[in-house]
């Protein structure tokens, strides 16, 4: 079979984007049990074991549930936002995810399964190559704010209205500072593309942002906690306070969109805390081969700091209590947006100085 | 493929924008006003300059129209009715909107000749910060970056009583 170049590039194209979206899918049902295994045994429980091995098929049964429940809609709530709300928080939440490399470009082995024109050819998981990737994040996750705001005020109910004010106000705040701890990188990296950064990061450990730049690492994960409303951040939620916030009318599987969006965005801080700030896919160490026996070593560098960087946020939401809302403003606004700036000026400096 | 893509955000762009004006909830008309803006900015990145399009979605899309948005959400402000009058604004709406074609159409075919080669242009995000921190923009842009903080203030200043 020979197919144009324009059709190979639109199959790989496409091919990647299914992966990335299904994984994406995957990865979020296997966080749901993986979150209640390690919150339980943090908490000396058992959490979620009865589903199959270690209760591994615990997301399927709750899939399950969750599809046969009964679709509830307030009746003085507006019909249309109420259903857009959690398609815009998923769209958003998926959109984010394109310029994600995830995992070093890897060069496929000219095996015979392969049509003739993939073989020995180098590709690299990321559906779309972007200038300027960390402003497309940026501007994505600010019309991620309107999946927030539309839910909360779609219900027509007092507690989902507040909830969705503090979530947006919370996000937007934080926002800034999440991106404010991004300008040191940019100008270190020269560029706006993730794998530039990434780029920038090779050789020894310390060269890795989260060294180089601690002060930006600092921010950046405080920040990327509150943007993606996990412990101690989780105002918008808080079960004592607001019922459950902007989502407090949602039911069945409207629930889990809900849901699934917020675990999609807590995946992509992750792989954007490997990626920006713990050297992506390299080692830490240049004497380490690149690959072994033709397989990139890279993904396994890049896939256990993912996965540390995910569990860091389970661990934290099984040790620390919630912010009050104004101590979340005024730390928001009055500790990170500053320590961010100092940084970002400190650093502007240090480079004009080193270029003389 | 390109004119293709023009097209359908141009055409999701204009009927985004007669839904601004013409819904009755406020609500509704705010997100029209989003995917309008969003589909400019498409159609910016479509031009061969994703940082524009970006920059777009950043500050038009999401900040400005999320304070509209939080304005509307705390007033509480619910259907408009219908006032006396109607009919004559929807007439001068639509008046204005021809007159506004008509002196773009008319400037287009005057200038024609002298239209900017936009084959050429490299609207990078590189080359667009070479120009806009060269002598010749850099007054006008610090300029408005101190407008800007002036107005940040003087909003701050109004809206607290006790500072």
């Amino acid at each position: 079979m020979t197919l144009s170049p324009l059709a190979q590039e639109a199959l790989v194209a496409t091919l990647t984007i299914l992966l990335v979206v299904g994984t994406l899918l995957g990865l979020f049902s296997v966080m749901t049990w993986v979150e209640r295994r390690t919150l339980a045994f943090m908490q000396f429980r058992l959490g979620p074991n009865r589903a199959g091995p270690f209760g591994i098929l615990q997301p399927i049964a709750d899939g399950i549930k969750l599809f046969f429940k009964e679709e509830v809609m307030p009746a003085a709530a507006d019909k249309w936002a109420f259903l857009a709300a959690p398609v815009v928080a998923v769209t958003t939440a998926l959109l984010a995810t394109a310029v994600i490399p995830y995992g070093p470009p890897f060069t496929l082995g000219r095996w015979s399964v392969l049509p003739e024109w993939l073989r020995g050819r180098t590709l690299q998981i990321q559906i779309a190559d972007l200038e300027v990737g960390l402003l497309w994040i940026f501007a994505i996750a600010a019309l991620g704010v309107y999946g927030v705001v539309l839910a909360g005020w779609a219900a027509n109910n007092k507690y989902s209205l507040l909830g969705g004010l503090r979530s947006s106000a919370q996000m937007f705040s934080y926002e800034l500072a999440l991106t404010l701890s991004w300008i040191g990188l940019i100008m270190a990296a020269g560029s706006f593309r993730i794998d530039d950064i990434v780029a920038a990061q090779a050789g020894w450990f310390v060269r890795w942002n989260a060294i180089a730049q601690f002060p930006a690492f600092l921010v950046y994960f405080v920040a990327a906690t509150a943007e993606v409303a996990r412990i101690p951040f989780d105002l918008p939620e808080g079960e004592t306070e607001i019922v459950a916030g902007f989502h407090t009318e949602y039911s069945s599987m409207r629930f889990a969109l809900v849901q699934m969006a917020e675990y999609i965005n807590m995946i992509t801080v992750s792989v954007l805390a490997a990626n920006l700030f713990l050297g992506g896919w390299h080692s830490g160490i240049p004497w380490v081969p690149e690959t072994l026996g033709g397989f990139p070593l890279g993904f396994v560098w890049w896939g256990a700091k993912v996965a540390f960087v995910l569990f860091v946020f389970i661990w934290l939401r099984g040790t620390l209590p919630r912010f009050r809302y104004d101590q979340l403003m005024h730390f928001g606004w009055k500790v990170l947006i500053p320590v961010a700036g100092v940084w970002v000026m400190g650093y502007s400096v240090w480079i004009v100085l080193g270029s003389r | 493929m390109d004119a293709a893509l023009f097209y359908f955000f141009a055409a999701v762009a204009v009927v985004a924008a007669v839904v601004v004006v013409s819904q009755r909830n406020p609500i509704y008309s705010a997100f029209a006003l989003v995917v309008t803006l969003c589909s400019l900015a498409a159609i910016f990145g479509l031009l061969g300059s994703p940082f524009i399009a970006a920059v777009q979605v950043i500050v038009y899309a999401g900040a400005i129209m999320v304070l509209f948005l939080f304005v509307l959400m705390l007033l509480n402000v619910r259907r408009e009715v219908d006032r006396p009058g109607g009919r004559d604004r929807i007439l001068a709406g639509v008046g204005l909107a021809l007159v506004t074609l008509l002196v773009l159409q008319a400037g287009t075919v005057l200038l024609g000749s002298r239209r900017a080669p936009a084959a050429d242009f490299d609207a990078s995000t590189t080359e667009m910060a070479k120009i806009l921190f060269s002598p010749v923009f850099l007054y006008a842009f610090e300029a408005t970056a101190i407008l800007i903080l002036a107005a940040l203030v003087g909003a701050v200043v109004l809206a607290k009583k006790e500072l």
